[in-house]
């Protein structure tokens, strides 16, 4: 089997797991990770927590690398810049050009940008974004005491910045579009509790509204938004979500219209069918999850890239080894998508989908919603996500009853 | 053959994720604080406390070993 090649797009957590899954199903050839980042694999959510205001150090974040993938070859600071599917090679950035005999696209995904006229979007101009470590060195630099901070976007991500950002001290005002933070994953009730918190601590939200324009030459002064409200700002976040690194697979038949459409199996599709020898994992695939239903999502949770990297590394190892492939493929396989979100005092924790939920299928099953509580999500009698607000020990009692595991 | 749990308790902050991947090894007690139930597992046990390792989201847990 020797003189095999497994190429890994991406250098994140989701490309670090497949390299392991695939020694952890017994593929012996080489695995070359390239990544544009100049960074060995490393954990992001501390980036918007207790980093920001910690320790911002590369190998205090840093992902222990199992012992069985100590012989994969890393290259960092390149970029893939085109992959050729029918030929099996992909481009890079530096000029080189590599073959494979699998391939694994772990790009993820990047922060979008407001298209607004105004100051570079650099961090010398005050406009940043939270995505990679350098992202958050140069943030965590303007996040002084009584430094005044516009965040724009009311995400979970932005809602940690701004909970980091006021008890650094900061002056913060949130800037959203939708009525109540989080409310897109969490629903009314509890987006408009987790709201009042964040004022009770100092938070000025500005909801319902967008951003009309930023001021300022050569780093922004103001923001003025659609309403006519100007806030000045010594430091601008921009948490509005994101767009995924499939540019360098373009030209392929992929289905690209938001990731990369795949199988169970993690394979992309072209014309309805699957491509052999290539998965895709981690924030950039959209993929059946049979726990809920047939329909392809793309998940940003972190634990997406262990679950899909494990997955591919399964399939793949049993491509390469021309053993097993079809039983690989068909193997029953779900994932109960887990997250959590650290804000001040409190400590969300969600298994599932509450995204699916019926707008009236959001249902407090234990606790209060002023204090501690765990909610439900209904989708018809269909229990498709929970999400705990503390009450950790209680919300991780219903993991087994969300959605519809098909596997034990 | 055994190997050693190593708990980083300035990181842990008892997300319990462990405690679903291995159980034998990481339990989340009463009181909502994960213990470690045998510091030195049989290797019967590493790849499941490997898995334990992998999905703890602060990345406290280390194998020696
Ligand atoms: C600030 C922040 C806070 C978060 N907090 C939480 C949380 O509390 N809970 C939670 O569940 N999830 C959280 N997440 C989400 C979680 O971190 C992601 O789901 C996870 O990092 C995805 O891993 P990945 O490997 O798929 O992608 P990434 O980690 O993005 O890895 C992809 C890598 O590929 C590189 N790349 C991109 N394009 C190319 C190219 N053309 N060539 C080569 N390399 C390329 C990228 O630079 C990157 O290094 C957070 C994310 C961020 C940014
Ligand atoms: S998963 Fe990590 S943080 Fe959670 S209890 Fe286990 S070691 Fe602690």
């Amino acid at each position: 089997m020797g003189g095999q090649r497994v190429l890994v797009v991406g250098a994140g957590l989701a490309g670090l797991r497949a390299a392991e899954g695939l020694r952890a199903h017994g593929y012996t050839g080489d695995i070359t990770v390239v990544g544009d980042e100049a960074w060995a694999p490393y954990n992001r959510p501390p980036l918007s927590k207790e980093a920001l205001h910690g320790d911002l150090a590369h190998e205090k974040l840093a992902f222990r690398v199992r012992s069985n993938a100590a012989d994969v070859t890393w290259r960092h600071g390149v970029a893939a810049t085109h992959a050729d599917l029918a030929a099996r090679l992909v481009r890079f950035d530096d000029g080189e050009v590599m073959g494979y005999d699998a391939l694994v696209a772990a790009t993820g995904v990047r922060a979008r940008r407001l298209q607004i006229p105004g100051p570079p979007q650099t961090a010398a101009a005050r406009r940043h974004v939270i995505r990679t470590l350098d992202d958050a060195v140069g943030l965590r630099a303007g996040l002084v005491p009584g430094a005044k901070v516009v965040v724009l976007g009311a995400g979970f991500i932005g809602c940690e910045v701004a909970a980091t950002a006021t008890t650094l001290g900061c002056e913060v005002h949130c800037v959203a579009i939708d009525p109540y933070p989080m409310v897109r994953p969490l629903g009314p009730e509890l987006a408009a509790e987790l709201q009042r918190r964040h004022e009770k601590h100092g938070v000025t939200f500005h909801l319902g509204v967008g951003v009309a324009e930023f001021v300022g030459d050569h780093h922004v002064t103001d923001v003025v938004l659609t309403d006519g409200t100007r806030l000045g700002t010594d430091v601008v976040v921009e948490a509005l979500g994101s767009r995924c690194n499939d540019e360098w697979l373009d030209g392929n038949g992929l289905d690209l219209d938001d990731g990369v459409l795949t199988d169970t199996a993690l394979r992309p599709v072209r014309d309805g069918a699957p491509v052999d020898g290539v998965a895709v994992v981690g924030d950039l695939a959209r993929f059946p999850n049979l726990r809920f239903d047939d329909r392809a999502l793309r998940v940003e949770h972190w634990s997406i890239p262990t679950d899909t990297g494990r997955r591919a590394g399964a399939v793949l190892a049993a491509y390469l080894a021309g053993d097993g492939y079809a039983d690989a493929v068909a193997a029953r396989w779900d994932v109960l998508p887990s997250f959590w979100s650290d804000q001040f005092d409190i400590r969300l924790q969600s298994y599932g989908m509450p995204g699916l939920a019926d707008a009236d299928g959001i249902r407090v099953l234990e606790g209060d919603l002023s204090d501690e509580c765990v909610v439900g999500y209904h989708r018809g009698d269909e229990l498709v996500g929970v999400v705990g607000v503390g009450m950790l020990r209680v919300v991780n009692g219903y993991r087994d009853r969300v959605g519809h595991p098909v596997v034990g | 053959m055994s190997f050693k749990v190593i708990v980083d308790w300035d990181l842990c902050q008892d997300h319990g994720q462990c405690a679903f991947a291995a159980p034998e090894v990481f339990h989340i007690g009463d009181d909502g604080t994960m213990v470690v139930l045998v510091e030195e597992p049989d290797e019967a046990l590493r790849s499941k406390v490997e898995d334990a390792a992998d999905v703890c989201p602060v990345q406290a847990i280390r194998i020696q070993g």
